[in-house]
């Protein structure tokens, strides 16, 4: 389903809430108050932003380095171009990645068009499932690399509307 | 944190409800008192053992621009240039990787010509070039963690 644009309401929603639901027994009901309409309203919409895939998902979202998942690798793919689609679907399939994208060349500093993110409890768990996913990608990959994050310098997700 | 908390965080990566009395719903499927999840969740988040808890938002659905980008910073400038590169607000979150190319981040424009504006505010401030690689085509998105 395509997602109609926002309207001034929806906005309103997405601001009150793109930090955090608030942790009272109605939060919808505070949304209500604070955007001025009621509750039932703030429910409607953001059950219809929800099943336009605007709202990817409701609920907690865990700092991955506190659960254990120190090993959080960047892989880096260099694939062919006319087989980048189908084994880009391929490799999202797996359980252990957690996004996956076609993205642009930068040629010659940056040959890699498939990036798929690996969160893993050490860097040997992550390069075994490197191994896995070369298996899976055969001669179509042309080379790749694991980027290591060494340091989080910026964390605040995404805002709209302030500022 | 104990097997409730772990229960929490495993359950409730998605599907929290949109409802009258969200929490007692979400509360009664984990056996526990509506009053003691929204507390567990506060500690939770207090303790940045969850980096946020309400609704996940699709940025270009949002009707935003949202590009991935890299560059290639000098050990000796990297503090100074991560401040530099931070202070843009739409800057949403920024990793040092282990590369060359030793900074990745994100950002995320209100609307999506902004991005190449704000690329070349950044490159000029810096004297670097910025490498932009925005997505093509998404595959998939969406791990949830087992805590």
């Amino acid at each position: 389903m395509i997602a109609p644009p926002l309207d001034p309401i929806d906005r309103a929603i997405v601001i009150a809430t793109q930090a955090g639901l608030p942790l009272t027994p109605q939060p919808y009901h505070e949304i209500g108050g604070e955007v001025g309409i009621p509750a039932e309203e703030v429910m409607a919409r953001m059950r219809r932003l929800q099943e336009t895939g605007v709202i990817r998902r409701i609920g907690v979202v865990p700092n991955h380095y506190a659960l254990g998942y120190k090993a959080n690798g960047m892989t880096v793919w260099d694939i062919r171009d006319d087989a980048v689609g189908e084994l880009g679907r391929r490799l999202g399939a797996l359980d252990f990645i957690s996004h996956c994208y076609q993205r642009p060349r930068h040629l010659p500093v940056w040959p890699y068009n498939l990036f798929a993110m690996v969160h893993a409890r050490t860097h040997q768990e992550v390069e075994d499932k490197v191994a896995e996913m070369a298996a899976l990608l055969g001669d179509a990959s042309r080379g790749h690399e694991i980027l290591y994050s060494t340091r989080i310098l910026k964390k605040t997700g995404m805002r709209i509307g302030e500022g | 944190m104990d097997d409730t908390d772990r229960a929490i965080i495993n359950a409730l990566q998605g599907g929290f409800p949109i409802s009258d009395h969200p929490f007692a719903e979400a509360a009664q499927k984990l056996g526990i008192h509506e009053q003691e999840l929204i507390e567990r969740i506060a500690r939770l988040r207090a303790d940045n053992v969850l980096t946020r808890f309400g609704p996940l938002y699709h940025a270009e659905r949002l009707g935003g621009g949202l590009c991935l980008c890299a560059m290639e910073v000098p050990a000796d400038r990297f503090d100074e240039v991560a401040a530099t590169v931070n202070a843009f607000p739409e800057v949403a979150h920024n990793y040092e990787r282990a590369h060359r190319l030793n900074m990745w981040f994100v950002l995320a424009t209100e609307r999506p010509e902004m991005i190449h504006h704000v690329i070349g505010q950044m490159e000029r401030r810096t004297g670097l070039k910025v490498y932009a690689v925005p997505k093509i085509e998404e595959f998939f998105v969406g791990l949830r963690f087992e805590a």
